[in-house]
């Protein structure tokens, strides 16, 4: 139950927090001197009617303040107002933030499932050939941006027809057969998250490493060395659940990044994703857009966070006793 | 302290390579006027995508020779429907150091017309092949490095100021004053970066001069980075204000500016170049990020990232190679700075582990 309180008490604690978010994009967005609604008057499928509903809806004649309000009023209503092309924010935002998670979550399986265990080697054989060709390769990694890297690999794949470039889905996708529906949106995965992957791995990879060392250094392994349980039970059983607490912490922070990482790789790679979505209301001056992807991407990094900081107190008794 | 670290960062055989590696980068865009075969304007409409010119160093009968090239000449294939480059195998330029160029002014003050190499009148050297507009590839990314490698240091130098004060009034004063400004810190780091990173630069009037979107690109640069760091030294400030030395100041009745700026912020010094060092490449990575996207320095400056702009054609990529080589430059700074903060921190804080 204890947990519970404790999610309770983060989700209260995450209102204040949003307010002051949406408060400052709020008027970021509106102290620059664009027209929110000129794509919408330039637009001649919009009727008038339409028009005079937004300019009402937003009080876009009324003082800045009693625009927050009425904002935040139909926000929290769910209302999210119509994009520049006329379509309906909500919808828009219900198509493309599913392929992000997607996105996202396949890279963070992959960055752990292969950064964890090269972590513990690199440790364990510190200062070996392997550890070095690992740090190189990690330096490496991180140096890349993300966005050229995402160019090589568009090369990479014209060059040898192996990948589809862009997009999530071919265009015979409607008709393929459900396994093959899989196999489609997996090979169109493939490229994206292989450049998210090099690029969060290092990282991860090098704070494990980190984590095991502190670790094996410690006290409690060295007697249970002593006691003499096996290397495998040491590393195993003693050293790897204390070296992996930290790294939970860190998801919330590798989400932070992957949200920010991903939106220059979708850019790239033509993937409808929210990056891509917030770039493109960008650059239309697109405000509607712009404000809902962005309170739907903070909400997003605020959730990762939260379930990071509850996964760690399921996986560590010393934070579950003494915070719950 | 400071040839401590140089001594250490000598010892170190990556960190002493990133040291070279920058420290060249560094004197190269210094020098680019007089580096750069042309200037930074220079543009040959005629000659748009022009491969990189060929240096010969043996002649076509198998002697040595000095180096020459030849030049491109354009012409219409019509069964390919495009225009390909030919080499005008008629007349040699031989490539000499010292040519007279285009006038400029060593570091803004000393006139000259003198390049480090070139050909002789008539003849055109691109040692990276042209853009789309003509303009030689090789010299616009000097020009292009003076603003990619020095945005993210004057940003920083908004940045640290900011932090570090924020940081210190917040954990100095604690209660509600802390609650609210951490809050606000908190807020700030909540937003996906580089989601506020392109609506900040998306709201920046257009018709601006390119030095006053530079200086704000810095600024932009800066408010997406300070409130991490603020919340650094917070912690570091809360552990320090309780120490004897503080507790003296007080009884002897010094501000609480005086403390916080004289006493307490000095102590976070390691910390603070540690941050610095670790932080530029984040900052030349979202320059470039940003102008790639075409939200950052415009068109004709030149950047590392909007050179790259061009690459996002796919017939720029697959048959125009030479309009990649930025991407390599920005990996190899970012990866010499990475490499160099790796040896400061391990020298100033060698308890810490971690990469």
């Amino acid at each position: 139950m204890k947990i519970w309180k404790y999610i309770g008490k983060r989700l209260l604690q995450t209102i204040p927090l949003l307010i002051i978010v949406s408060l400052i994009s709020f008027f970021i967005i509106r102290i620059s001197p664009i027209d929110p609604l000129a794509e919408l008057r330039l637009n001649p499928s919009i009727s008038q009617e339409t028009l005079d509903k937004e300019i009402k809806r937003l009080n876009l004649d009324k003082p800045i303040y009693v625009q927050y309000f009425s904002w935040a009023k139909s926000f929290v209503k769910g209302d999210l107002g119509y994009t520049s092309a006329g379509e309906k924010v909500s919808s828009k935002l219900k198509e493309r933030i599913p392929n992000t998670i997607l996105l996202t979550l396949v890279v963070i399986f992959m960055t752990w499932s292969v950064g964890i265990p090269l972590g513990i080697i690199a440790a364990y054989r510190k200062e070996s050939a392997f550890d070095r060709m690992l740090t190189i390769i990690a330096s490496i990694g991180m140096a890349i941006p993300s966005f050229f890297f995402a160019i090589l690999m568009l090369i990479f794949a014209v060059k040898t027809g192996w990948f589809p470039v862009g997009g999530l889905t071919s265009y015979n996708f409607n008709e393929m057969s459900l396994v093959g529906k899989c196999i489609d949106v997996s090979k169109h995965l493939v490229l994206p998250s292989l450049v998210l992957f090099t690029i969060s791995l290092s990282g991860l990879q090098r704070q494990m490493r980190a984590n095991m060392l502190e670790v094996m250094d410690s006290d409690y392994i060295k007697f249970a060395r002593a006691k003499g349980v096996s290397e495998f039970k040491v590393v195993f059983k003693h050293a790897l659940r204390n070296a992996v607490n930290p790294m939970i912490t860190l998801l919330g922070f590798e989400f932070a990044g992957l949200l920010s990482g991903a939106a220059l790789t979708e850019y790239v790679f033509q993937y409808p994703g929210l990056g891509r979505l917030i770039l493109e209301a960008v650059m239309k001056s697109d405000i509607n857009l712009v404000m809902a992807s962005l309170m739907m991407g903070t909400i997003m990094l605020i959730a990762g966070n939260l379930i990071a900081d509850i996964l760690l107190m399921l996986t560590d008794p010393r934070i579950r006793d003494t915070k719950g | 302290m400071t040839m401590e670290i140089l001594q250490k960062i000598f010892k170190d055989k990556f960190a002493k390579w990133a040291f070279i590696v920058l420290a060249f980068l560094y004197i190269v865009i210094l020098f680019a006027d007089f580096i750069a075969p042309y200037s930074s304007t220079y543009s040959n409409r005629d000659m748009s995508y022009v491969p990189p010119s060929k240096i010969y160093t043996i002649t076509e009968d198998g002697k040595l020779s000095l180096p020459y090239t030849y030049n491109y000449i354009r012409e219409y294939e019509p069964a390919l429907l495009q225009t390909i480059y030919k080499q005008d195998r008629g007349t040699k330029y031989y490539i000499k150091p010292f040519v007279k160029g285009e006038k400029y002014k060593i570091l803004g003050i000393i006139p000259c017309d003198r390049h480090l190499f070139g050909v002789r009148d008539g003849g055109h050297i691109y040692p990276l092949g042209t853009d789309i507009n003509g303009r030689d590839v090789f010299s616009r990314l000097l020009f292009g490095g003076r603003i990619s490698m020095t945005i993210g240091f004057l940003s920083l130098f908004i940045v640290f100021p900011i932090g570090l004060l924020y940081g210190g009034i917040s954990g100095y004063f604690g209660g509600i004053i802390d609650n609210l400004m951490m809050r606000f810190a908190e807020a700030i780091m909540a937003i996906p970066s580089f989601y506020l990173l392109i609506i900040l630069a998306a709201i920046l009037p257009s018709g601006m001069t390119s030095v006053q979107r530079f200086c704000l690109i810095v600024v932009i640069l800066a408010l997406i980075g300070w409130a991490g760091f603020a919340r650094v030294v917070r912690g570091m400030v809360l552990s320090i204000k309780n120490e004897e030395f503080v507790q003296a100041e007080k009884t002897m009745g010094a501000s609480n500016l005086r403390i916080i700026l004289k006493h307490i912020l000095p102590q976070t010094t390691s910390y603070v170049i540690i941050a610095m060092t670790l932080s530029v490449p984040s900052y030349i990575l979202a320059e470039s990020g940003l102008s790639f996207l075409g939200l950052g320095i415009q068109q004709p400056d030149a950047s590392w990232g909007n050179m790259l702009k061009e690459a996002q054609e796919f017939t720029n990529i697959l048959y125009r190679p030479w309009l990649l080589t930025p991407g390599f430059l920005i990996f190899t700074a970012v990866l010499s700075f990475n490499l160099l903060g790796d040896a400061i921190r391990d020298f100033l804080d060698p308890k810490s582990k971690v990469r």
